[in-house]
């Protein structure tokens, strides 16, 4: 979390953009732009690739499943590649920013921890990691104290808890505490 | 008066007393969901979804459509309120909705905005009630090509008719129909696209794009701009609320002129949103004093409002007859409907009649329970967007993940809703449409099938989209749609420097223009 952990610092990734010259701390749309339209043109050479591997063409029973897919992979891939020499060319958007980059330091503030509670909600369950998240924001960006964060962050998961698992019988992703504990 | 008759058995359907409750607890999660940011109707109702397996299929399309209602009134409390739209619908609302409050005339802009909306949804109803049955019997008649036809100009209208680039927004649509296609092929039984990965077998479900687009999306969105709520506080009486409806009387040609552009923009999916801006458009330029517009006239509130609840909820009208959403939020109720083991389309209304009048009963229904619940709670729901977004957003965040895990108790769909979160953000900022990456995702398989269906039965002749007037109507309309970006551009290029300088307004310069463009057609 080390994007979060000092705000003067700059934030770990997005800092994918050169700084524009001249122009403030403002991120230009250009390489955000390009990158979108490049994973665009990745996906539709996936897509072509595949659907001619398993046929494009016509068997016995019709036609053979990359029929559709292929001609979607075409189109994906045409208009991937029109944003992207238009981009190039620096026409059709006009020179709004991305964003600036306080913003984006605000996006990585959230998308680092998010991407940690993802990732624990695999190892400890959703349960302590919702608890984790949710008192990591109160502390750390809303200057909680403790009992308010203490109440708040085990209060969501417990309701969680009554609704999915006592009251509709879903269950939810598990960990070692809840297993603990005889659940 | 069949209809009559049948819409009589549906309201015995609706008004049991559970039936009755969960359309109370669906009204109370819509607003809330309206005015909490990062969900939204289409997202809010994808996450509940899970929780409604275990319910009979009426009660759960009952409640979830009520969620639906309740957060197109919500989306009005905090464009007036707060300035913040809660759902892009309601961005319009926001024009004059808060001035409105700022200057001290929050309750009146609200019982304005509330009153409209429900106005707005009764007249899309009543069109459901009595032309739903006539489409439902019209299309038992198509066959495949008919359907291809009718969903090609589904997606063509979104290029024709959609406010982001037409590159753009082809590219969101053919992400979405290229995800659909990942996985087993139901006609074949091949494994298309999944690389070797046992994750992908089953391929993207959109209720995880869903939640991750427009929930994690819009949380990263809204984390951007800094959030600091700063709202006014309102209280509704009842002599507010009966001052305003007086002066709403004399804006009668107001309300049909706004259903009108509403119920069109809804069955043709072009959306509540397009809906509300163009209703405002208009407003304002046969308005005789176009210039107070934008600082606080009622009618400002009275328009968008009245348009995007009519096109909301005549989105339905080809969800349910043809199978074909209207807007994403249609969409996940389609969804729903197949999860329920109900197949939409014209078979709906022979097979399912407790259903779809049990749903078009509750609609008249759920919104007058969603009037008379927003016009008293307004109050609570400022106050809940006064809780700093410090404890708002990881809140939502949970909600979010939990329910893209409950959709198939998969961690690895919790996964792909961060994924497509990160997609949801970039699409937004780099204006990619949404809605169309999401209704192809969910036709993808539909459109494939009668594609193919189609070819099968020419011998893979395209010709068969010509085959007799209806098909071919349908067909040549789609194109035309498809290049509407290319004629416009024609068209403004020619008539562009004639016209000279007479732009005024600079804010709604865009919307109003497109305007022009929509109704020429």
């Amino acid at each position: 979390m080390s994007a979060a952990h000092d705000t003067q610092a700059v934030p770990a990734s997005p800092a994918d953009a050169p700084a524009p010259e001249g122009g403030g701390d403002a991120i230009r749309a250009f390489w955000p732009e390009v990158g979108v339209a490049l994973l665009l043109l990745v996906l539709a050479a996936l897509v072509v690739v595949d659907s001619l591997r398993v046929g494009i063409g016509w068997a016995d029973d019709g036609p053979r499943s990359g029929y559709f897919p292929f001609y979607i992979g075409l189109l994906l891939g045409a208009a991937a590649t029109f944003i992207l020499v238009g981009a190039l060319r620096g026409r059709g958007e006009p020179a709004e920013p991305f964003a600036d980059r306080s913003q984006l330091r605000l996006v990585a503030a959230m998308l680092v921890p998010l991407v940690f509670y993802v990732a624990a909600i695999g190892l400890v369950g959703i349960y302590v990691a919702s608890a984790a998240l949710i008192a990591w924001f109160m502390l750390r960006h809303g200057r909680y104290r403790l009992p308010a964060t203490a109440a708040i962050a085990f209060g969501v998961p417990l309701v969680a808890f009554l609704v999915f698992e006592r009251w509709f019988l879903v269950p939810l992703p598990k960990g070692p505490i809840e297993r603990m504990l005889g659940f | 008066m069949q209809e009559l008759n049948d819409l009589a058995g549906g309201f015995a359907v609706a008004l049991t007393l559970p039936n009755i409750g969960f359309m109370v607890i669906g009204i109370v999660l819509g607003v809330l969901i309206g005015v909490l940011p990062g969900l939204g109707g289409a997202n809010g109702v994808a996450i509940l979804l899970p929780l409604t397996f275990s319910m009979s299929p009426t009660s759960a399309i009952i409640m979830l459509s009520c969620i639906y209602w309740g957060a197109l009134f919500g989306g009005a409390i905090t464009s007036i309120l707060f300035n913040i739209p809660g759902e892009p619908w309601s961005v319009a609302t926001t024009f004059d909705g808060h001035p409105m409050a700022q200057q001290g005339r929050a309750a009146q802009a609200l019982t304005a905005a509330f009153t409209s909306s429900f106005v707005g949804a009764l007249f899309a109803v009543l069109l459901i009630t009595f032309t739903a049955p006539l489409l439902a019997k019209f299309a038992l008649k198509f066959g495949p090509a008919e359907f291809f036809a009718v969903q090609l100009l589904t997606f063509c209208s979104f290029v024709g008719m959609s406010k982001e680039p037409p590159a753009k927004t082809l590219a969101a649509m053919m992400l979405g129909f290229a995800l659909a296609a990942v996985g087993m092929d139901s006609v074949t039984g091949t494994l298309r696209m999944t690389y070797g990965q046992t994750e992908l077998l089953k391929g993207f479900d959109f209720l995880i794009a869903v939640i991750g687009l427009f929930g994690i999306g819009e949380i990263l969105l809204t984390m951007e701009e800094g959030l600091s709520f700063k709202g006014k506080s309102a209280r509704i009486s009842t002599k507010v609320v009966l001052q305003t409806w007086r002066e709403l009387l004399t804006h009668w040609k107001l309300f049909i002129r706004s259903t009108a552009i509403g119920c069109w923009m809804g069955i043709t999916p072009g959306g509540a949103t397009p809906a509300s801006f163009m209703s405002y458009g208009m407003a304002r330029r046969m308005a005789k004093d176009p210039s107070s517009f934008g600082k606080g006239r009622i009618e400002g509130v009275v328009a968008p409002e009245t348009a995007a609840h009519a096109a909301g909820t005549s989105a339905l009208l080809p969800m349910l007859t043809l199978g074909i959403p209207g807007s994403p939020t249609a969409a996940v109720l389609l969804g729903g409907l197949l999860i329920w083991g109900l197949q939409p389309g014209p078979m709906l209304f022979i097979e399912q009649k407790d259903f779809v009048w049990g749903l078009i009963a509750s609609m008249y229904l759920g919104n007058i329970v969603g009037l008379i619940v927003v016009l008293t709670t307004v109050p609570w729901w400022a106050a809940i967007l006064r809780i700093p977004f410090s404890v708002i957003a990881p809140v939502i965040i949970v909600i979010c993940a939990i329910g893209a895990y409950t959709v198939h108790s998969s961690m690895f769909d919790v996964v792909m809703m961060l994924v497509f979160g990160v997609v949801g953000y970039l699409f937004k900022k780099l204006r990619y449409p949404l809605a169309p990456l999401v209704l192809a995702l969910v036709l993808g398989d539909m459109a494939e099938s009668s594609f193919r269906q189609s070819m099968l039965l020419s011998q893979g002749s395209l010709g068969i989209f010509w085959a007799n007037p209806l098909v071919g109507t349908l067909t040549t309309l789609a194109l035309v749609m498809l290049v509407w970006p290319l004629i416009g551009k024609l068209r403004a290029g020619l008539g562009g420097p004639r016209r000279g300088g007479g732009g005024g307004g600079a804010v709604l310069a865009a919307p109003t223009a497109k305007t022009a463009t929509d109704e020429g057609r």
